[in-house]
């Protein structure tokens, strides 16, 4: 345990054209370039994805769960936001 | 008053944790995931800590018996397998590092927990591989007795737990393909590799049926991991569930269980099976099974081997973050 730890990297794939990067899991890497073959070898065994991102852990903020209701609440009472709020007459047709 | 007042600071959290605990077990079931920074009770954090890891380590430990058959592979379409198989068990084994790691363990003191005995593993892993048909029974008895643990584990409570669970048990599949598919070719090729099947059936079935765990009776940790839904089945059921599927497919493979007492129970549908030798779960649990001592020593034998390439590489990775730092000033 008197080691020096090897640092943490956190994966996202694409899996196909089109799609956005996703969240898979983390890797071990002593830097950029190996924790990107790590994750090849971990998370694309079966050709699960053209392209791979991997960032510090370290590097990741987030939002603490604790305030969820602070952060995410408000909107929930903003229902002008949303597309049915609005009455349209029906002869006006799809819009 | 000092410690006056830490005791009312006490209740308070108490009376805290209490609100918490009912709030987190609403949640559960709810059948809402915890995901890694939600509150949650620290009982809750120690098992699956515990769980994880040791199903992570056991992941590790069982590419030991099975690689120890790559280079003696009979063709190279089973050699290729073996070791697509083999290479799986290592990713495994590193999805559930990760997910354990979630919880705030390090994968240093994980490993340290394997290497040092304070953890355990899977104790099927602690049995020889004595013949080539041993890995066919690994891949269809080990490998489903696996897949019969692991599908439930997908609607895990815990969502890093569960997604690595998903992941594991669409790659597990081909495992116990393959294993079934080689014994097959071995029991329609001659009396004498039909005989060699038969003696791995023989030595791997008691061991299979104790993967699942002590009976119900006598577990310790069932009740409040199924309150938790981590666990979704008790160890008898699971139990129950790997002896119906897997009778039928030893009979079609024309071999016999080896168990005197097993019988088909026309009402209820079930094969009842004998007593299982709880004394030699906890034997080969406590570390004198045939092959536990073989398997720690591989293990820090691979750790200690791998220091310096650890060490070099964050060397290197150092070198080039100051060189970078140079030019920049």
């Amino acid at each position: 345990m008197s080691e020096k730890t090897t640092p943490l990297w956190e994966v996202f794939i694409r899996s196909r054209n089109g799609m956005a990067h996703r969240h898979v899991g983390s890797v071990h890497a002593a830097d950029a370039e190996m924790a990107l073959q790590a994750a090849r070898d971990v998370y694309t065994r079966r050709g699960e994805g053209l392209s791979i991102w991997v960032v510090p852990s370290a590097e990741i903020v987030a939002s603490d769960p604790g305030s969820k209701d602070m952060m995410f609440e408000p909107t929930g009472t903003k229902i002008y936001r949303h597309p049915t709020f609005y009455d349209i007459p029906e002869e006006v047709g799809n819009m | 008053m000092y410690t006056q007042a830490l005791n009312n600071l006490e209740a308070v959290s108490d009376i805290e944790d209490a609100e918490r605990g009912a709030a987190f077990q609403a949640r559960i079931d709810n059948e809402e995931k915890i995901e890694p920074n939600d509150w949650m009770p620290e009982g809750y954090r120690k098992t699956l800590v515990r769980q994880i890891s040791q199903h992570a380590h056991s992941e590790i430990v069982g590419m030991l018996p099975e690689g120890n058959w790559i280079t003696r592979a009979p063709t190279l379409k089973r050699k290729a397998a073996l070791l697509a198989k083999v290479q799986d068990e290592g990713g495994h084994g590193l999805y559930l590092y990760s997910a354990a790691e979630t919880l705030g363990a390090s994968r240093e003191e994980l490993n340290e927990q394997l290497l040092s005995g304070k953890a355990k593993y899977s104790s099927i892993f602690n049995y020889p591989t004595l013949t080539w048909a041993d890995i066919g029974a690994i891949g269809w008895l080990v490998d489903g007795a696996a897949i019969m643990n692991q599908i439930p584990l997908c609607r895990c409570s815990f969502g890093p737990y569960s997604r690595a669970m998903i992941r594991i048990c669409k790659e597990e599949s081909f495992h116990q393909r393959q294993g079934y598919e080689l014994l097959l070719t071995m029991c329609r090729s001659s009396e004498e590799q039909k005989e060699m099947v038969q003696d791995a059936l023989n030595r791997w079935w008691w061991p299979s049926l104790m993967m699942f765990g002590p009976s119900d009776k006598d577990s310790q940790h069932s009740a409040q991991s199924m309150a938790w839904k981590i666990k979704r089945f008790t160890n008898d059921e699971l139990r129950q569930k790997f002896v119906d599927a897997t009778v039928p497919q030893a009979h079609y493979l024309g071999l016999t269980i080896p168990d005197a007492d097993l019988k088909l129970n026309e009402e209820t549908g079930h094969w009842e099976y004998g007593e299982i030798d709880w004394s030699e779960f906890a034997r080969v649990l406590k570390g004198d099974g045939p092959c536990n001592k073989q398997r720690m020593k591989a293990r820090q034998k691979a750790h200690e081997d791998g220091a310096w390439v650890r060490e070099a590489a964050l060397a290197y990775s150092e070198k080039k973050k100051s060189r970078r730092g140079q030019q920049a000033a």
